[in-house]
């Protein structure tokens, strides 16, 4: 599969990483390229200095040829604008967004966005923990 | 009616200010305490300091029954996303968003903002208006961009000086609606005789602005 990830963040990075270990093809966008030294040296894909949320850094990165599209940075905002480009201008497949937020999660979630939000997840899987 | 401003920047502060003037009930929404304290001293207690893509905060400040919301923050991001949560969550008619890179102006017209402003946009516009030696003008982009409202001043070596508007081959979806001239304001027929420093106002495609410029300025 051809997959493009926005912010190589730890759980970008790590995604990255373990799709290309699986024999994808991965592109990950970040603009700060300081990120990029969280790609492990065995890393074959590609690593691409632009902003997400900019349709020619897309094009670039090779969004019109992806399977798929990941939005993982800090910005709840930036992962929800760059993954409604990938979905309504670039017509990507597969787009996952990740969204702190739990209102804005929920929000997006009934717009048709792919969504996860680690705050109620992680929240939850705490409350497992601690309760037993 | 009332408004809600996103965003209590420079650009936040003075529509706030006008909106209050226009007889509005007019609430700002800021993430920054000094900010927030800084409007509420020069303009009475009309903010409130939080996060306008939260729909908490949005709840907290009744955007349900808000009849326009206006994101004016300096980040598209978080225009786009203020006015979708206002959009649909909270059903507000009519969403505003300030755009500050262009290229952002049809992508949120397609994810359903009702109405963008694109400052670098208007100051191109306006820059534009103030060059005189340019020759085509655009004053106004019709709803969807598919037509645009020009001005063009005709230069006094101009082919099309002295002919009358029936003689000259205008391209495909190109109206002259007005013309400034020596006599002042007229709406021009076929016979209307082009004048030698008038400005004409015409409606055109943005597709055809060049060839209209040529048949009026060569």
């Amino acid at each position: 599969m051809n997959v493009v990830i926005m912010g190589c963040g730890r759980v970008g990075a790590q995604l990255a990483a373990l799709l290309d270990e699986g024999g994808h093809k991965v592109a990950v966008l970040d603009t700060e390229p300081y990120s990029f030294r969280r790609l492990p040296s065995s890393f074959n894909g590609t690593a691409l200095l632009g902003d997400g949320t900019d349709e020619d850094s897309l094009k670039k990165v090779g969004i019109e040829e992806a399977d798929a599209f990941v939005a993982v940075t800090q910005g709840d905002n930036r992962n929800v604008m760059a993954a409604q480009i990938a979905k309504h201008v670039f017509n990507v497949p597969k787009v996952v967004c990740r969204i702190y937020d739990p209102l804005r999660e929920e929000l997006y979630h009934t717009l048709g966005l792919e969504t996860i939000s680690p705050t109620t997840i992680g929240a939850q899987m705490l409350r497992d923990k601690v309760i037993g | 009616m009332y408004i809600i401003v996103v965003g209590g920047g420079k650009v936040g502060y003075y529509l706030t200010l006008a909106l209050l003037g226009e007889g509005h009930e007019v609430l700002v929404l800021e993430k920054d305490a000094k900010r927030c304290e800084l409007i509420a001293e020069q303009l009475g207690s009309v903010c409130v300091r939080g996060d306008g893509c939260e729909a908490r905060t949005l709840a907290d400040v009744g955007t349900e029954r808000a009849d326009m919301f206006i994101a004016v923050t300096d980040e598209d991001e978080d225009n786009l996303v203020a006015c979708q949560v206002a959009k649909h969550k909270f059903k507000v008619p009519r969403t505003i968003a300030r755009i500050n890179n262009p290229k952002n102006e049809a992508l949120f017209k397609k994810l359903g903002i009702d109405v963008t402003v694109s400052s670098t946009n208007l100051i191109l516009e306006h820059i534009e208006e103030e060059v005189p030696t340019h020759p085509l003008v655009h004053l106004l982009t019709l709803r969807g961009g598919a037509l645009e409202i020009v001005e063009v001043r005709i230069p006094s070596n101009s082919s099309v000086v002295g002919k009358r508007m029936k003689e000259i081959v205008f391209p495909p979806e190109s109206v002259i609606c007005l013309m400034i001239g020596g006599r002042g304001a007229q709406v021009p027929t076929g016979d209307t005789i082009l004048e030698a420093e008038a400005q004409v106002i015409a409606v055109t495609r943005p597709e055809a602005e060049g060839a209209l410029r040529a048949a009026l300025t060569e």
